[in-house]
C-alpha cells in the first residue's frame, strides 16, 4: 500500500465539530508500514507471519486524540511499545515530528525515552504507581530521569500538573496510591504523565478499572489536556461509548492489523469493515435501538477454515468471507469517504449480504448536518 | 434467547415465579473497625429471575454478594440482618452459618464468577482437572464419568475443541475462554443462584456481548437465578429482568429494569442514565455525576445522595430516608419519590423507550460546570 495516498484530518477544534475537512496538519506521530515480532521471523517465512504487528499506517496530530480498539492481543499495546522505543520495529517507519525514532538504537534510543517526548499511561494505577511512594515523588519522578529541570523548577513543575488534573496539591502531595480513590489515582497518572510535557500521550486501557462516572471524568481530562497542552493523544479502550465522546478518529485493530480507520462517529455509525460492525452491534447499550444484531456478524460454525498465512485476517470469523479473501487485503480509502480506510474486499457491498432481516443499518446522511 | 437480548420479560410467562431463590432481610455488613459499609439492604431474587445490581465503586455491591458468598475479606462482618437461600424445606439460614453448612451451599447451590477468572484457578492445573474434581467431590462421579461431564461442559458454555480445552493450563487461554472456564465450574453442579461480580467488565465488547448472552441461556436452560453486579446500566438493561440500584451502601431504587430505566424515581438512578452507555456514537458530551460518593461508614443522619443532590432540602438531611414502596414492584428511598419521573407515563405510551438526552437534566454535570474535588 502507498503511503502517500495517507489522508490527513484536522484535529476538531472541539467536542462537537466534524472532523471531517481534508486541511493537511503536519502530524506529531507518522507510523509507516510498521511491523513488529516479539519472535524473531524465520527465514523465508513472510514478514507478516507471528507478528503482533503487521504493516500499520496512523498519524496523530496534535490536539487531536485517536482512539484504538480492537480484541485482547491484537497488537494495540505493542504499538505503544514501539512508539516509545520499547520495542524496536521488523519493519516499517515511526517518524516523530519529522524524525524517524523507530530506527534510533542503543544510548540514542534511550535518550529519546528520557526525554519524556512521548508518556505513557497504564490502565490499573494501583499496579503502575510504586505504592510506596508519595504523590510528590511520583508525579517528579519522570522529572528526575529526564533531568531537564532544576530542583526548584521541578517542585514548581510537580505543583503545575498536579493542578492541571485538577487535584489540589496540598491535599494530596503527602498521599500514598492506597489513600486515593480510584479516579484520583488515574488522575496522579496523567499529572505524572504530563510533568515532562510531553508532545503525545499514550494512554493504554486508561479508563477500564473506573466506573463510568470517573471514567468520563478521566475522559474529559484528557480532552482538556490536549487543549490546554497542544498535546497529541492516542487511547487504547474497549469502551466505544466513551471514546466515542471524546476522539476524533479510532483505529480498529485484529490480529496484528489496523483493519479499519477514520472519523469515529462515521465509522461507529457506519462501519466499513465487518469486524469494526461486530464491534458496535456488541457494544451494550441502554438504548435498544435498532441495529445490527452480533449474530448477523458471525460466521456459521462449520464455516470453512482459511489459510492462516496469507488470509484475511478475520476470514476464520467473517460471515462474509469468499474466494478473494484468501489473500490479505491491503486497507484502501472508501470510495465514498476519502477520510477513510478499511482493509476489506467487500467494504462497500458486504451489507447488501446480510440476512433479509436485518433492520437496515444507520448510514451517513443522518451526520451530515 | 440471545436473539431478543432486549426483552427479558418475553419468556417471563414461560417462567414459574414460584419461591424465592434468595432472600436478604436488613442485611447490614461493616468493614475494618466496625465501619457500616453495607446498610439496610433487602431484596430477593425469585427463581429463574436475572436481578442486576448496579452502583459506583465502593457503592457496596460486592460486599453485598460476598455476604451472600460467605466470602467477605477477613474484616468484614455480617452485623444484622439475614440471607436465606431458597425457601420451603430447602431454605438455609447463611447468616451465621457454620463452616460445614457453607461447604454444602457453595458450588452445589451458589455459583460465582468475578472480574479476574485468573486468579480463581490453580495455575498449575489443567482447567479440565480442575472442574473435574469439582464434579467427584460435590458430585461424587468417578473419573471417567467426571472427565465426559466436564467436556459436556465445557462444550455448553461455548468452548470450541473443549476435549483439547480440557488438558490446557490457565495461562494458555485468553480471558474470555478463563471466563467461560469459571462459569462452567460454577454451574457444574447445578445450582440455583449464579452471582457474576463485573464478570464481563475486563473483557473486549464481543467477548462481553458473548458471555452475556451465555448467562442468559443458562438461565433459560438450567432455571438459574442471576444476580449481576456492575456499575454499567447498559449491561443490566440487556441481561436483567429487575435492577437495584445501590448508593452508599443502600439500595435506592429497585424495580423491573424496563420501567426503571424508562422513567427512574430517584436522582441517583436519573444522574446514573445521564453517564450511562447510550448507543448514541454521535454523543460529543461525557457526564460525570459531580462529587464523591460518601466514605464507607460515613456518619449521616439523612440521604446519603443528598450532597450530591440538586433537588435535596432541609428535610431530607433532618433524618433517615425510609423506602417508598411506589407499586408495581418499584420501590425508591427519596422523599421526594412521588413527584420525580412521568407518574402518568407509568405502563403507559410511551412505546420510543428513553431518548437520548432526556434523563440527565440537572442532576448530571459536564466537567465545564464543575470544580473538581481533590
Ligand atoms: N513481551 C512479549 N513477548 C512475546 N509475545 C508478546 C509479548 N507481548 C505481546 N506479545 C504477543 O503479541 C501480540 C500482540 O500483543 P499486544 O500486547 O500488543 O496486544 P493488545 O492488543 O495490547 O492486547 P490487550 O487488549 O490484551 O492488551 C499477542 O499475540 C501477544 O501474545
Ligand atoms: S476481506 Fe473477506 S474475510 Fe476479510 S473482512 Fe472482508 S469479506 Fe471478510
Ligand atoms: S431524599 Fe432528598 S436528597 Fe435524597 S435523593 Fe431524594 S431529593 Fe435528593
Ligand atoms: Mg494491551
Amino acid at each position: 500500500m502507498s503511503s502517500t495516498q495517507e489522508i490527513r484530518i484536522a484535529p476538531a477544534a472541539g467536542p462537537g465539530s466534524p472532523a471531517g475537512s481534508a486541511e493537511a496538519a503536519q502530524p506529531l506521530l507518522s507510523v509507516r508500514g510498521l511491523s513488529v515480532s516479539y519472535a524473531p521471523p524465520r527465514k523465508g517465512t513472510h514478514l507478516g507471519t507471528g507478528a503482533a504487528l503487521a504493516d500499520a499506517d496512523l498519524d496523530v496530530s496534535p490536539g487531536e486524540i485517536v482512539g484504538i480498539v480492537g480484541e485482547t492481543g491484537s497488537g494495540k499495546t505493542t504499538l505503544a511499545r514501539a512508539t516509545v522505543g520499547l520495542v524496536a520495529p521488523a519493519a516499517g517507519t515511526i517518524a516523530f515530528a519529522g524524525d524517524d525514532i523507530g530506527g534510533l538504537r542503543g544510548r540514542a534510543r534511550r535518550d529519546f525515552r528520557r526525554s519524556g517526548q512521548v508518556q505513557l499511561v497504564f490502565q490499573d494505577p494501583l499496579r503502575s504507581l510504586d505504592p510506596d511512594l508519595t504523590v510528590a515523588e511520583l508525579v517528579r519522578e519522570p522529572l528526575d530521569i529526564a533531568a531537564a529541570l532544576s530542583r526548584r523548577e521541578r517542585d514548581q513543575r510537580v505543583v503545575e500538573s498536579l493542578q492541571l488534573v485538577g487535584l489540589d496539591p496540598e491535599a494530596v502531595l503527602d498521599r500514598r496510591p492506597r489513600q486515593l480513590s480510584g479516579g484520583q489515582r488515574q488522575r496522579v497518572s496523567l499529572a505524572r504523565a504530563v510533568s515532562t510535557r510531553p508532545r503525545l500521550l499514550f494512554c493504554d486501557e486508561p479508563v477500564s478499572a473506573l466506573d463510568v462516572s470517573n471514567r468520563n471524568l478521566v475522559l474529559n481530562l484528557l480532552d482538556q489536556l490536549r487543549t490546554d497542552l497542544d498535546l497529541a493523544v492516542v487511547i487504547i479502550a474497549h469502551d466505544l461509548s466513551s471514546l466515542a465522546g471524546i476522539a476524533d478518529r479510532v483505529a480498529v485493530f485484529y490480529r496484528g492489523r489496523i483493519v479499519e480507520q477514520g472519523p469515529i462517529r462515521r465509522v461507529l455509525e457506519d462501519p466499513a469493515h465487518p469486524y469494526t460492525a461486530l464491534l458496535t452491534a456488541s457494544a451494550p447499550s441502554v438504548v435498544q435501538e435498532d441495529r445490527l444484531r452480533p449474530e448477523q456478524l458471525k460466521s456459521a460454525a462449520d464455516a470453512p477454515t482459511w489459510p492462516a498465512e496469507r488470509g484475511c485476517v478475520f476470514a476464520h470469523r467473517c460471515p462474509f468471507a469468499h474466494d478473494a479473501c484468501a489473500d490479505q487485503p491491503p486497507a484502501q480509502t472508501l470510495p465514498h469517504d476519502p477520510a477513510r480506510r478499511a482493509a476489506c474486499h467487500v467494504a462497500a457491498t458486504w451489507r447488501d449480504r446480510l440476512a433479509p432481516d436485518a433492520p437496515h443499518a444507520p448510514h451517513a446522511h443522518k451526520e451530515s448536518a | 434467547m440471545s436473539a431478543t437480548p432486549a426483552t427479558p420479560s418475553a419468556s417471563e410467562e414461560a417462567r414459574e415465579w414460584s419461591g424465592h431463590t434468595l432472600e436478604v432481610r436488613d442485611l447490614q455488613v461493616s468493614v475494618a473497625d466496625g465501619l457500616v459499609a453495607v446498610r439496610d439492604v433487602s431484596f430477593a431474587i425469585r427463581r429463574g429471575e436475572s436481578v442486576g445490581l448496579v452502583g459506583e465503586s465502593g457503592s457496596g455491591k460486592t460486599l453485598t454478594c460476598r455476604a451472600v458468598l460467605g466470602l467477605l475479606p477477613a474484616t468484614g462482618h455480617v452485623d444484622a440482618g439475614r440471607i436465606v437461600l431458597g425457601d420451603g424445606d430447602d431454605a438455609v439460614e447463611l447468616t451465621g452459618a457454620r463452616r460445614s453448612t457453607w461447604d454444602r451451599v457453595r458450588a452445589t447451590r451458589i455459583g460465582a464468577v468475578f472480574q479476574d477468572p485468573a486468579s480463581y484457578l490453580n495455575p498449575s492445573l489443567t482447567v479440565g482437572h480442575q472442574l473435574a474434581e469439582q464434579l467427584r467431590t460435590k458430585r461424587g462421579l468417578s473419573r471417567g464419568e467426571a472427565h465426559d461431564r466436564a467436556v459436556e461442559l465445557f462444550a455448553e458454555v461455548g468452548l470450541h475443541d473443549p476435549a483439547g480445552v480440557f488438558h490446557q493450563y490457565p495461562h494458555q487461554l485468553s480471558g474470555g475462554m478463563l471466563q467461560r472456564v469459571l462459569i462452567a465450574i460454577a454451574v457444574s453442579c447445578d445450582p440455583e443462584l449464579l452471582i457474576a461480580d463485573e464478570a464481563t467488565t475486563a473483557l473486549d465488547v464481543v467477548i462481553q456481548a458473548e458471555i452475556l448472552a451465555l448467562l442468559r441461556r443458562l438461565r433459560d436452560t438450567h432455571g438459574l437465578s442471576l444476580l449481576l453486579v456492575t456499575h454499567d446500566l447498559a449491561v443490566v438493561a440487556e441481561s436483567c429482568d429487575r435492577i437495584l440500584v445501590m448508593y452508599g451502601g443502600q439500595v435506592v431504587e429497585s424495580g423491573p429494569t424496563d420501567e426503571v430505566l424508562r422513567n427512574p424515581r430517584h436522582p441517583y438512578t436519573q444522574a446514573l442514565m445521564g453517564v450511562a452507555t447510550i448507543g448514541d456514537w454521535g454523543r460529543r458530551r461525557l457526564d460525570v455525576i459531580p462529587g464523591q460518593p460518601p466514605a464507607a461508614g460515613a456518619q449521616m443522619p439523612g440521604c446519603r445522595f443528598a450532597p450530591r443532590c440538586a433537588l435535596a432540602t432541609p428535610d431530607c438531611t433532618a433524618g433517615p430516608v425510609p423506602v417508598v414502596d411506589l407499586g408495581a414492584g418499584r420501590t425508591s428511598r427519596c422523599l421526594l419519590a412521588d413527584q420525580l419521573g412521568d407518574r402518568a407515563g407509568d405502563g403507559a405510551g410511551s412505546q420510543s423507550g428513553h431518548q437520548p438526552g432526556r434523563h440527565p437534566g440537572r442532576h448530571v454535570a459536564h466537567l465545564d460546570d464543575q470544580a473538581v474535588p481533590a
